[in-house]
């Protein structure tokens, strides 16, 4: 087990994506964040907080659960699902930027596109992830990283939060089954 | 957790799950999509050897926002009328491939016979067999109860709710009292000594033969249907008698408390066990009830079906 970032590299990495994702869509104006239950949604919270510290304005900021449109619900016990709650404003012509932990194999984010689909039609979707380790098994990219990690198939990468993990901290594991 | 035949077969967190369940897929039911992908490919038959509207519809409304396969088998109009039995029934449901049936059937203990034989190989989800149990209908009850009365709080912790009528003929009161319980509310059954059931004093509920003692001290009222059908004996003088010991009318909603709810698990009897304008008050629930009856029948059908087989127990 080794640690890949530190609570300061996670920090500084949300602050850089929050400013990438500013430069980007030239201000906060149009912006709605969807952060993925369980670690996205409070990674979300977190860009959320470091935009209004730099604009000065509020930015609308949600979660999005993509249980019922996995693609491999049937190969695992039925999960819990997890609280989606959608700004007031909704998400239609927002540009919406969605938020997760670790991007993979690529399916959370196809289903979150579904799942997108179904609250309405934003103006364009971005993707942002705290690592991205490599392995994608669809035709997907993130368009803010905080660390690209090289990973072998058989590590498992765990990211802490300290809202509910009490530190913050991203582990390569060796030996999982991922 | 592979099939839904009792109350009695849930743990608390079983129970929680389904209502937290549902509290979820009540959104897709508030939504411009009202379509999830969920269950797409699995097909679902509803069984129903005993009429039914809204637990059938409901199911079916459920299962086709989760994108199943819904195939309708009612008793009249079917083989069964000609004598078919629920074995050759079954595997005839069996080779066409239905992962899933929803059985009501008049004999207590149907859906239980067909999880435990080897006809077939789908979940079994009983919904209402004879006069033991209605287990969808305690869910959305328990559900409805938990969405106005408690305060943000998981369970039904505090809460007293008096169900009110036919309890010898109703599944629903059954699978109510173990439910109810089961979540932490306190239950008071209110009847005439005759419509209550042999045993009934085994019961975790405590009983009362006089609606005006208890309107008052309660959070949530549910009336019964009085299910004349199932009545071949006399078990009250009369309709008027009835509705008027043990009917819910204007008079005793004034006296029900200020935050207290009227619920039914329809069909009414209007007149007979709630008069009109109650049924329409502004406290009455019944047609809310109706609504939480498609999400929680979701959840249900996500949790049985959704995931790879589990057991008991491990669910949620």
């Amino acid at each position: 087990m080794s640690v890949a970032m530190s609570a300061s590299d996670i920090t500084r990495a949300l602050t850089r994506i929050s400013h990438e994702i500013l430069e980007r869509n030239n201000g906060s104006h149009s912006l709605t964040l969807l952060g993925i239950p369980t670690r996205g949604a409070h990674l979300a919270l977190r860009i959320a907080g470091i935009i209004e510290g730099i604009e000065g304005a509020a930015v609308p900021v949600g979660t999005l659960d993509i249980t019922l449109h996995r693609d491999d619900l049937r190969t695992r016990p039925p999960r819990p699902l997890m609280p989606t709650k959608i700004p007031r404003a909704g998400i239609e012509s927002r540009s919406v930027v969605l938020v997760d932990d670790v991007l993979f194999s690529g399916r959370t984010i196809r289903a979150a596109l579904d799942a997108l689909g179904e609250i309405g039609r934003p103006k364009d979707v971005q993707l942002a992830v705290l690592v991205d380790r490599g392995h994608r098994e669809l035709p997907i990219r993130a368009d803010f990283v905080g660390k690209n990690l090289p990973t072998s198939r058989s590590q498992e990468v765990k990211v802490h939060l300290s809202e509910i993990d009490s530190l913050d901290e991203v582990l390569i594991e060796e030996g999982g089954t991922q | 957790m592979k099939h839904l035949l009792s109350i009695s077969d849930l743990s608390k967190s079983d129970a929680l799950g389904l209502l937290d369940t549902a509290t979820e897929l009540a959104r897709v039911s508030d939504g411009p999509m009202k379509k999830l992908p969920t269950l797409r490919g699995r097909t679902i038959v509803n069984l129903f050897a005993e009429d039914s509207t809204r637990t059938r519809i409901s199911f079916e409304a459920a299962a086709k926002r989760l994108s199943a396969d819904v195939i309708n088998f009612s008793a009249k109009g079917s083989s069964v009328s000609k004598g078919e039995s629920l074995k050759d029934t079954a595997q005839t449901l069996q080779a066409m491939g239905a992962d899933a049936v929803i059985i009501r059937h008049g004999a207590s203990g149907a859906p239980h016979r067909l999880a435990q034989s080897q006809w077939m190989t789908g979940s079994v989800i009983n919904a209402g067999d004879g006069t033991h149990e209605h287990p969808s209908q305690a869910l959305l009850d328990a559900f409805t109860i938990r969405k106005h009365l408690s305060h943000g709080e998981n369970d039904l912790a505090g809460l007293h709710v008096a169900i009110v009528g036919d309890i010898l003929h109703s599944r629903v009161a059954r699978s109510n009292v173990l439910l109810l319980n089961l979540l932490g509310a306190q239950v008071t059954l209110v009847a005439p000594p005759t419509l209550l059931p042999v045993g009934v004093e085994h019961w975790d509920a405590n009983i009362s033969f006089e609606f005006d003692d208890v309107v008052g001290n309660v959070d949530a009222v549910m009336m019964l249907r009085v299910q004349q059908e199932r009545m071949q004996e006399l078990y009250f003088p009369n309709a008027r008698e009835y509705s008027r010991y043990f009917g819910l009318n204007r008079d005793r909603l004034k006296k029900m408390k200020s935050h207290s709810i009227v619920m039914h698990p329809g069909p009414m009897n209007r007149g007979l066990e709630i008069t009109a304008d109650v049924a329409d008050s502004a406290r009455s629930v019944i047609v809310e009830q109706v609504s939480n009856g498609v999400s929680v029948r979701m959840a249900i059908l996500y949790v049985l079906l959704a995931g790879a087989p589990i057991e008991m127990g491990s669910l949620l």
